[in-house]
């Protein structure tokens, strides 16, 4: 599949490498600060709780979520686990820190993943963009909302 | 991901379909993560045990299904064989004998206690607590495991020099019945160099004031290798608990460096191994105060609930606060629970601290804490703790106001049913 004819031409492309396999698209949610999922998340609604973060209070259930990566207790991915059982988990993820919580967290809430672009993530997407994770290409297409 | 001929069959299912699926996650997660293989481990500590009302309706279609879904992320139900690898259950949500008081229906006790049968067989020992290396798992240097638990795995790769990444639920369920986990993190010897410096211009000295130093670094630091150097006191496992249990709660870290005292370095030069120092932060009165201030989230000086003993308690803590409270009586507004493995909870009771505890009007938890269990006293509004991870996590899990302090602030605070501590 060719990324560039099904991107629209104000498209932005980054390349990556796949976390988890499979293709999302869908509204970003951007935060620059890392996320807690056990005592940081609501995994019965998706909701980050923790005090002090930028995001208190905002869902991530159905959208693209880019963030630096996870914090915090190793509980980050049994929360992450039952965001999906609860169906109120990100559509894909987009991290720029590897860590082992991060990792299997992507794995068992099962929405496609990517990580290591060749641009910041964090700075190049913002709230509200329209995002097309492919993990398996390995590429994230960044439509701009419109301002 | 390279796997071995053993791991091969394994995951192709010729010991099992368990193992099978095992190999499946591990596989995923190993290439998830870029690692080129597995390691063997042998020690093994993580979440097993249902006692969450989330899990109550998987358990009504068998113990089975718990693992299943929820230690191996597999769709397939598998039969449950024998843990090949010496495994331990960590903090649980029910306090087994105290249930009552935390306010958990009777159905969800009778669930714990069937489904810790049904793991204590197959190999799961129940050390029920954060803090297994304070009941008998003091993994050696070196050694390859598996650990859940951010206060346990920053204390096991940092004083013990053994060697874990965190853990997840799913993993550990993998690793206890396979033996394996991915080689990656901090079981490369290169990576458990230091990354910043973190230079001490105070004293840290007590518990506080080590709580407060592990809270401003994980803030600082992330999840990067801060090398501590500029010590004037020498740290015990009771400081080195509460100070790693504290930088893994605003930050990330999993490992660090206390030249001279940790096991993998006796000099700052040894610590960084020659790596190139990313940043280095100095930590004086300007930085405690600000920590100590981002603890607090309390406005009200009336406190209705005091939670001691995160991470779990040695016995010398159940000893200093059995004797604060020596002939004394809590105020008739304020609840005090005190947390402590149930192993030790053994030996306070043989020591008469339990008496002394329950006597002054306080009660001694094991099993549990309020953060996981997600349970406090009826109509708790306002906290105190002695635990900088209690204060991070009980205000953003359950809503209530919290107040940070030393021991002997929250002890105050139980006995007058107000907030007097100071930074």
């Amino acid at each position: 599949m060719d990324i560039a004819t099904e991107a629209k031409p104000e498209a932005i492309v980054l390349k990556g490498r796949k976390v988890v396999a499979g293709r999302a698209e869908g509204e970003a949610l951007v935060t620059t600060e890392t996320i807690s999922g056990w005592g940081g998340i609501n995994e019965r609604t998706g909701t980050i709780i923790e005090r002090r973060h930028q995001m208190r209070d905002v869902s991530f259930a159905g959208k693209i979520l880019v963030f630096p990566g996870a914090k915090g207790s190793s509980g980050w991915s049994a929360y992450f686990h039952m965001t999906r059982l609860n169906g109120v988990q990100p559509q894909a993820m987009i991290f720029t820190r590897m860590t082992t919580k991060i990792a299997l967290g992507a794995v068992v809430t099962r929405v496609p993943a990517i990580t290591e672009l060749d641009q910041d993530p964090l700075s190049v997407i913002e709230t509200g963009d329209w995002v097309v994770v492919d993990a398996d290409a390995g590429t994230v297409t960044i439509t701009k909302k419109k301002t | 991901m390279k796997l071995t001929d053993y791991e091969k069959a394994m995951y192709e299912g010729e010991h099992g379909r368990a193992k099978a699926r095992a190999m499946d996650l591990l596989v995923r997660y190993g290439e998830a993560l870029g690692a080129e293989r597995l390691v063997e481990t042998n020690n093994v500590a993580g979440a097993f045990n249902a006692s969450t009302p989330s899990v109550q309706a998987i358990a009504q279609k068998g113990m089975e299904h718990i693992y299943s879904e929820l230690n191996l992320d597999s769709d397939e139900v598998v039969e449950v064989p024998h843990m090949v690898a010496h495994t331990c259950q960590l903090i649980t949500g029910i306090d087994n004998d105290n249930w009552e008081l935390q306010g958990v229906d009777k159905s969800l006790v009778d669930m714990q206690r069937a489904n810790e049968k049904y793991l204590g067989r197959r190999g799961v020992n129940m050390f029920a607590t954060c803090t297994p290396y304070q009941v008998g798992n003091v993994p050696v240097k070196g050694e390859h495991c598996a650990w859940m638990e951010s206060s346990a795995v920053i204390y096991c790769n940092s004083v013990l020099g053994a060697r874990t990444n965190v853990e997840g639920k799913e993993s550990t369920g993998a690793a206890a019945l396979t033996g394996r986990i991915p080689y990656w993190g901090f079981h490369i010897t290169e990576n458990r160099r230091g990354t910043h410096l973190v230079e001490l211009d105070i004293e840290v000295d007590d518990m506080m004031d080590w709580g407060l130093l592990g809270y401003y670094i994980g803030e600082v630091i992330g999840e990067d290798i801060p090398v501590i150097n500029g010590r004037s006191h020498q740290p015990d496992l009771i400081k080195l608990k509460h100070f790693g249990a504290a930088a893994a709660s605003s930050g990330g870290v999993e490992m660090y460096h206390i030249p001279g005292i940790t096991p993998e370095a006796d000099t700052v030069e040894e610590a960084f191994g020659g790596r190139k120092i990313k940043g280095t932060f100095r930590y004086g009165t300007a930085e405690r105060r600000e920590t100590y201030e981002k603890l607090q989230s309390s406005t009200e000086k009336k406190v209705d609930f005091i939670m001691l003993g995160c991470p779990h308690n040695s016995i010398d803590q159940m000893a200093l606060i059995a004797h604060m409270l020596e002939d004394r009586k809590i105020h008739s507004d304020v609840q005090l629970w005190v947390h402590t493995p149930r192993a030790i909870k053994q030996v306070a009771e043989r020591n008469g601290y339990i008496d002394v505890i329950r006597d002054a009007g306080g009660v001694v938890m094991s099993d549990t804490c309020p953060a996981i269990s997600r349970r406090l006293p009826a109509g708790t509004r306002v906290i105190a703790t002695d635990s900088a991870k209690q204060a991070h996590y009980l205000p953003a899990i359950t809503g209530v106001q919290g107040w940070f302090g030393s021991v002997s602030d929250c002890v105050d605070a139980a006995l007058t049913g107000q907030w007097n501590g100071r930074a």
